[in-house]
């Protein structure tokens, strides 16, 4: 167990590296600097702001600064917004994404299972052709679209909730059902068919046989074995959730991580482009990583199998 | 049956989570944003969008229209500027120009920092100075050419052995700045209501972060710094300390940066916005028609000091010949662009400087007719015809049109592809590029025709004309010609207004006989407001002034 982690975490060490290096020096493969603008500033004026952030130097020597000062995890300054590290951008930002992220993932989940339960339990009945044309208009509607929806009939008609920004409680509401739409829809179909799958199984027959009560078959029982799948998603979904909240932040106006990580590449911030590509990064391997992990302890037909490569 | 108590069980854990959602921690700002419509009938807050976090808050550094948005609330120069554009007192009282032109001395009020520290001439000085020190922090100041009509400021500036002892500004005492020029600057006076020449209290020098949040802020303007919530808003109230509060009527400002321009106008519609569109805002163009008729009493477009045009590489072919050149801004309907493309009021443009620039007694544009070529389609294809003789070619390849990626450059573009195709016969490929690859590119020469914009810097026709000299770095044309250079720098020297005018008059008559440009036309911004709102205007060069305005419901 602690060699399949070390090598896991060997793995991510290794991917973070290219993955930085590559960035590095595709970023300045892109013609322009932190400088440019409409209104071109003088030479004399240039080359003074390109000595103070070293970008004068050749490249190899920017690259060998950056990374060391990436080893004592130092992301540095945003070239743009002055005064502002960039982890303190990071960190903001971050927040936002985070806990919209939070809400909209228990949204999805309660609302995934209990979606997939009912379609499960009434199979080809009316509720469960009802449960999977939402289902599918739920996977197949983009969020932005969701978003701008919400937005217009529930913001500007109804009048229900605020348009933008995160000051109410209740601003929480439409973000997070537009985020949670899509993992919400898809766990449904998840659940439903694993679900039918369960209820099939002997077991259950034996335990109705038994003469237990319907709901105790149900949540006992059928329930815990159904769920299985929906767990495995999870770690997936989470990173896409937090990871993947742009257009929707965009939307509802929230200063989330993700207009920092499109405004700092036309903006030429190379110290936030970096340390905003290796934060997501460094997401979605915890991600993958928590999630590999989860199915060793789980199934211990992986355990087995590292055991034989290492 | 049992599948019901399931159900509920479920439901009650919805119902939960709908709480927990609801308890999430608020922000600290709500209790103060709800000030927005409870006010009396005379104080309200204004409310507007920046779109975006404005990029610094310190005079010195700010080069945008989202950062001058917030300073000018906060701080105030030696002068004003009035709806007009025109130069009014600001914390200089008055002042007295030399003979030469070359030194200004202002005479200060009594006017108050709002920690209630008196501003004094020095704080002018401590804040040129500050905005040339090659060694500012966090970086030097972008924007210090601003400041190069000073004696030695550029050579302090740019290390060029000038002592920052030796930049002419100087404080007389308390009450009085002398400050002496390179050359006579006629246009002097209306750059003190620009960011650069802002002052900043002296403390700043002790806490090189000052200007990131709002408690180390602090202004000698209508407002001061109330809350900054980082990328999501601003809130400023009023001074305390500034001279004349008594003309300060609203109970605050307050700045939200919300990127969409839909979610925008939606939260226009709602009630949580003021003030929607220019110049930091943006009304989405296919709304612009509807809006029109539906908020007809809301809606404003106002013409500012600002262009949009081609630029024609005169380094490649066919661009080097000037009959084609002439050719192809000629067979363009302008009119149709404005009208049909962009719709927000744009005046179709047939020079280089925009109305709302000050000339002799009017607007320079009103003296000086842009009637430098017409629209005529049948002598632009005699034009080009000859043009391509002299080039010896029978037929042009297709031309190559390119702009930074945006919708309405976009739609421009393709209107003007199908014109110069309609019209001349001759293929445009439209291309769009991204913004820091078109710069390059631009600067560089690497393109055929290519997008430019430029707004007024300062209210004088040299901000314009002394764009297309052969040194300037925004060219960008291969434009040179001595004639035009000598003109302008005689423009430079002279103090007379009549005669600098005739001198711009004839600049700009050489320039577009050369037709290095396609001017297309001359901008429009488009805003709502909310009705009530009265005294907060956009001026001549598309500057929103929010602060003397009110409310009267």
């Amino acid at each position: 167990m602690i060699r399949f982690v070390l090598k896991k975490l060997l793995f991510i060490f290794v991917s973070l590296f290219v993955l930085a290096s590559a960035t590095f020096f595709l970023m300045k493969a892109i013609p322009g600097n932190p400088f440019m603008s409409e209104k071109e500033i003088p030479r004399a004026i240039k080359e003074m702001l390109e000595a103070k952030y070293g970008l004068n130097e050749p490249i190899w020597k920017q690259y060998l600064t950056y990374m060391n000062n990436l080893l004592h995890l130092d992301l540095g300054m945003s070239m743009k917004q002055q005064y502002t590290t960039v982890a303190s951008i990071i960190g903001t930002g971050f927040l936002y994404s985070l806990q919209l992220g939070i809400f909209a993932i228990i949204l999805s989940i309660v609302a995934g299972v209990l979606l997939g339960i009912i379609a499960a339990l009434n199979h080809r009945k009316f509720l469960d052709t009802f449960t999977i044309l939402l289902a599918v208009l739920g996977v197949s509607i983009p969020n932005f679209v969701v978003a701008a929806g919400l937005q217009y009939f529930l913001g500007v008609k109804l009048r229900w909730f605020d348009v933008a920004g995160l000051n109410d409680p209740t601003d929480y509401v439409l973000p997070m059902i537009a985020l949670a739409v899509l993992p919400a829809a898809f766990i449904a179909r998840l659940t439903r068919s694993s679900m039918l799958e369960v209820l099939t199984a002997d077991y259950i027959k034996t335990a109705r046989a038994k003469g237990l009560s319907g709901r105790v078959i149900l949540v006992r029982h059928a329930l815990r074995n159904a769920i299985l799948p929906v767990v495995t998603y999870i770690g997936p979904m989470t990173a896409n959730i937090i990871t993947g909240s742009v257009v929707v932040e965009q939307v509802f106006g929230i200063g989330g991580l993700g207009k920092f990580f499109v405004n700092s590449i036309t903006n030429r911030d190379y110290t936030l482009i970096m340390g905003l590509t290796l934060f997501y990064a460094v997401i979605l391997m915890a991600a993958r990583f928590l999630t590999d992990l989860a199915y060793a302890f789980i199934d211990p037909r992986i355990k087995l199998s590292s055991r034989k490569e290492g | 049956m049992k599948l019901k108590s399931t159900m509920s069980t479920i439901a009650a854990v919805l119902a939960i989570i709908l709480v927990v959602v609801g308890c999430t921690p608020k922000k600290e700002e709500n209790g103060t944003t709800d000030t927005g419509n409870a006010g009396t009938a005379t104080s309200k807050v204004f409310r507007m969008n920046l779109s975006t976090e404005p990029p610094t808050l310190d005079p010195a550094q700010s080069q945008d229209q989202v950062s001058f948005t917030v300073l000018n609330g906060l701080y105030e120069g030696l002068t004003r500027k009035n709806e007009a554009g025109e130069v009014v007192p600001g914390i200089a009282e008055k002042w007295d120009i030399s003979e030469d032109g070359k030194t200004y001395t202002f005479h200060l009020r009594d006017a108050k920092w709002s920690n209630g520290d008196p501003v004094t001439a020095g704080d002018f000085e401590f804040s040129w100075k500050r905005a040339l020190d090659p060694q500012l922090k966090p970086e030097p100041s972008a924007y210090a050419y601003q400041l190069y009509y000073i004696e030695n400021a550029e050579s302090y500036n740019t290390g060029g052995g000038a002592t920052v002892d030796q930049v002419g500004v100087k404080a007389k005492d308390d009450k009085t700045l002398e400050v002496k020029l390179n050359s006579a600057t006629p246009y002097f006076l209306s750059l003190m209501s620009f960011q650069t020449y802002f002052p900043v209290h002296k403390s700043v020098k002790d806490n090189e972060a000052w200007a990131a949040s709002a408690s180390t802020i602090i202004s000698n303007g209508p407002f001061k710094m109330s809350d900054w919530q980082k990328s999501t808003s601003i809130k400023l109230v009023p001074n305390d300390n500034y001279y004349a509060k008594d003309e300060v009527k609203l109970a605050g400002v307050q700045f939200v940066m919300v990127p969409d321009s839909l979610t925008e106008l939606n939260m226009y519609k709602t009630d949580e916005l003021d003030w929607a569109g220019k110049p930091t805002g943006e009304i989405p163009a296919d709304q612009i028609e509807a809006l029109r008729g539906s908020n007809k009493d809301e809606f404003y477009q106002k013409g500012i000091a600002s262009m949009y045009y081609y630029l024609l590489n005169t380094k490649e072919k066919p661009f080097t010949n000037e009959k084609i050149r002439k050719a192809f801004s000629m067979a363009l309907t302008r009119k149709d662009i404005t009208d049909k493309v962009t719709k927000a009021g744009e005046i179709p443009a047939y020079g280089l400087v925009p109305p709302g620039i000050k000339g002799e007694t009017e607007e320079y544009r009103t003296e000086v007719k842009d009637d430098y070529f017409t629209e005529d389609l049948a002598e632009a294809k005699k034009l080009l015809a000859e043009g391509m003789q002299e080039l010896g070619v029978t037929k042009l390849d297709p031309i190559k049109l390119t702009f930074n990626t945006s919708d309405n450059h976009k739609r421009v573009a393709q209107a003007v592809a199908e014109m110069w195709h309609k019209n001349l016969g001759v293929d445009v490929e439209i291309q769009n590029q991204e913004w820091g690859v078109f710069l390059e590119n631009r600067n560089k020469l690497n393109y055929q025709v290519a997008r430019a914009g430029w707004g007024a810097d300062y209210n004088d026709p040299m901000t314009y004309i002394d764009l297309f000299t052969s040194k300037s770095g925004n060219n960008n044309t291969g434009y040179a010609s001595k004639e035009y250079d000598d003109l302008v720098a005689k423009a430079y020297a002279e103090q007379d207004t009549k005669k600098r005018m005739e001198l711009f008059k004839q600049a700009e008559k050489l320039f577009m006989d050369a037709r290095a440009i396609v001017p297309l036309y001359y901008y429009s911004d488009v805003y709502l407001e909310k009705p009530g709102f009265k005294g907060i205007f956009i001026d001549y060069k598309g500057d929103i002034d929010y602060t003397r305005g009110y409310y009267e419901g």
